[in-house]
């Protein structure tokens, strides 16, 4: 066994191990911290597979961005777990269908019959300046341009959406715009001399 | 135009670099840090330092036990027991001072019609063990000999303003 | 002698290579250890200087054996694990803090051929593991089981993904201009002379990047994550002893690390600003590349503690606002700009 393949082998146990644990953890943090290893290793994966862009893009976005916001909430939230885990007997002969057909429909679409070395011949190997990132945003910009650009359109209005949707202006806070509050002088700007009633008296 | 020039003063960071130009020439000034252990900061003769007893200059003990001191205490630090000695005079058989309670506030210097307890200008004691922190007559006087040269001088030195 | 190279040499080549990386890997990291050590000392020299006083001067001339005293005295401290507290959790945290801070100096080029590993993506892989450098603080926070700790987890967490943002499109900027994602090309992408670097022609990025780093690594006048004054100090009140030490080394290895990206991204690296001038430029000829990269690093570590010693810390929502709504923004458009700039070879900086 070649080097390489030990270390595929290592990275896809861990990989196999780390997803196994994200279901089966109790605690979500622990879950999600378990799917940040599983995201690692397999980028380790896609490393070796000589994918360095995506490799290090599904660190810098998933780990480094996605699953901090993931955290940031699962983190905050108050979960009862017996009450996640009271109808888990209940529900378990349907989920145990669901996988098993899960699992069949995934080994029959992305098995060997159809991705197998027979259907695709493995990729030449590229000397060691090859740029994979340089050929992917080629690849991107020219052949793929109206769906890229497509893509990015519906991911932009699916933000504003989201902001649209959740944004609630309070009436009864009494914040003030940082600008205005910075650009504050000595003086008048400082101190309003009010009169009140109570003091006329 | 104001809101231009408030917009180009914080775009520009304008303020910011001449809070970092304040810090900047502080880097060079002159630096005020006395070296502690070899160079000591001036005392007044006011300071309120560590307890001592003082003597007449015969040699007799100042404090006749009034129990000013213990009334006047609001850390409640001073203890005092007396009875009249084989002579009739009246003193103190015990003069403790709790050094944990004593807040150093003077007043026992201020009330004592004699100037028996005073505080000397001694700032630099520690206790080693549980116990220590309670000064007794004995050792209050022990200051008190020790520094009645400074003390005689302080006390002179602040008599026009008492 | 000549019995150590024989033996060398009866070693397999994948062994050798292996022990050849390994002597690298702590030629770079021991260094690094060390200028820790005295960076933390300089920051309380040059902060007690701002401050109209001396800093630490006891421990040996001067005080220079501070840090080493500072280093013995956190040995030998006991690390307490509070009660519930997941163990494993917290006392990986640090790891996974100074991990990252110190495996980003393998793509970085001190000098024109002293890289350690020169790949291809090596400004995608330091921004990915700075990105991953949270997870420190996050983990650290949480395991530590206790409210204070947590509330600097939650502001870190929040603070640092709207920067990396800010970071993120400054450097952009950057590797439009240079054309590439090696930092050796974007080096000498800014080839001749101080005029030439990145600087001037990416000023706003260059702030941007520069305050994100300040924010990114957590320091004063971002240092919410901390907050002395409200949370005692953020996400690591429960630690002691060497896991505090570790998250320490970490956040001076941090910023060590964006004083030196700082310097080759906008101050062209290795570069000499006299490069390309008339009389100046033989002049410093034989000056070797890493002075200069040393020089242009150390101002930038400078910059944080001066920083430090300036300003107040930022109100929380004050610095999501920067975050935002200034930073973001400003680096959209001056990447359009750079791209145009680029496209239409308007400026000589781009050629």
């Amino acid at each position: 066994m070649t080097l390489e393949k030990l270390i595929f082998y290592v990275l896809a146990a861990v990989v196999l191990a780390a997803a196994v644990m994200v279901v089966t953890r109790r605690n979500p943090v622990h879950s999600a911290l378990f799917l940040i290893l599983a995201f690692f290793a397999s980028s380790g994966i896609w490393l070796l597979a000589e994918a360095e862009f995506l490799a290090i893009v599904l660190v810098l976005v998933y780990v480094g961005a996605v699953m901090v916001l993931f955290l940031f909430v699962l983190m905050m939230l108050d979960i009862d777990i017996a009450v996640l885990r009271a109808g888990f007997i209940k529900m378990l002969p349907l989920g145990i269908v669901m996988a098993i057909a899960m699992a069949a429909e995934l080994i029959l679409i992305v098995g060997p019959d159809n991705f197998g070395l027979e259907k695709y011949a493995a990729p030449a190997r590229h000397a060691a300046d090859y740029s994979n990132t340089e050929e992917l945003g080629s690849v991107l910009y020219t052949v793929y341009m109206y769906p890229f650009e497509i893509a990015a359109v519906i991911l932009l209005v699916a933000i504003i959406a989201a902001i649209g949707l959740t944004m609630r202006r309070r009436t009864d806070t009494k914040f003030i715009d940082p600008s205005k509050q910075v650009v504050i002088k000595k003086g008048d700007d400082r101190i309003r001399m009010v009169s009140m009633d109570a003091e006329k008296g | 135009m104001n809101v231009f020039k408030n917009y180009f003063k914080s775009l520009f960071l304008l303020e910011l670099f001449r809070g970092l130009s304040v810090t900047g020439r502080y880097l060079f000034r002159k630096k005020f840090t006395i070296m502690y252990p070899e160079e000591k900061a001036p005392v007044s003769p006011r300071f309120r330092g560590l307890h001592a007893l003082r003597r007449y200059p015969n040699g007799e003990e100042r404090c006749i036990a009034c129990k000013l001191c213990e009334a006047t205490c609001p850390a409640l630090a001073i203890t005092i027991e007396a009875e009249p000695r084989e002579d009739g005079s009246r003193r103190t058989t015990r003069y403790d001072i709790d050094l944990f309670k004593c807040i150093y506030c003077g007043y026992c210097q201020e009330a004592c019609p004699v100037d028996a307890i005073v505080e000397t200008r001694i700032y630099e004691y520690h206790f080693e063990n549980r116990g220590e922190n309670i000064m007794t007559k004995e050792k209050l006087l022990a200051v008190g000999d020790k520094c009645e040269a400074q003390l005689a001088a302080d006390i002179d030195a602040q008599a026009k303003v008492r | 002698m000549e019995f150590l190279i024989s033996l060398w040499e009866a070693l397999p080549y994948e062994l050798q290579y292996l022990i050849w990386t390994m002597i690298k890997i702590v030629a770079i990291v021991l260094p690094m250890m060390l200028l820790v050590a005295y960076y933390t000392y300089a920051e309380r020299k040059i902060i007690g200087y701002m401050q109209v006083r001396v800093g630490p001067n006891r421990v040996g001339p001067k005080g220079w054996l501070q840090p080493i005293a500072d280093a013995l005295k956190l040995m030998f401290k006991e690390i307490i694990i509070p009660a519930n507290a997941n163990k494993l959790l917290f006392l990986m945290a640090p790891a996974i803090t100074l991990a990252p801070a110190l495996a980003a100096w393998a793509v970085f080029p001190f000098d024109e051929k002293l890289v350690f590993a020169d790949i291809n993506a090596g400004l995608l892989y330091i921004l990915a593991l700075t990105s991953v450098g949270v997870y420190g603080v996050i983990i650290g926070g949480w395991a530590s089981n206790s409210k204070y700790a947590f509330l600097g987890t939650m502001r870190s967490a929040a603070q640092i993904v709207a920067y990396e943002i800010a970071m993120g499109f400054a450097l952009v900027g950057v590797l439009v201009a240079a054309g590439s994602l090696n930092l050796g090309e974007i080096i000498r992408a800014q080839e001749g002379g101080l005029f030439s670097w990145f600087w001037l022609p990416l000023l706003p990025l260059f702030a941007v990047y520069v305050i994100s780093g300040v924010a990114e690594t957590n320091r004063a006048p971002f240092d919410v994550a901390e907050g002395e004054s409200e949370i005692v100090a953020g996400f690591h009140v429960e630690y002691s002893g060497m896991a505090f030490a570790v998250y320490f080394l970490a956040e001076y290895a941090n910023m060590i690390l964006i004083s030196a990206l700082t310097a080759v991204m906008f101050f062209g690296g290795w570069l000499s600003p006299f490069q390309g001038w008339p009389v100046l430029g033989p002049l410093f000829d034989w000056v070797p590349g890493f002075f200069w990269l040393v020089i242009k690093t150390g101002f930038f570590m400078f910059l944080f503690l001066w920083l430090r010693a300036t300003f107040p810390r930022y109100r929380y929502d004050q610095i999501m606002r920067l975050g935002w709504k200034v930073f973001i923004p400003i680096t959209i458009v001056w990447i359009a700009v750079v791209g145009l700039a680029v496209v239409y070879q308007v400026p000589w900086w781009f050629d």
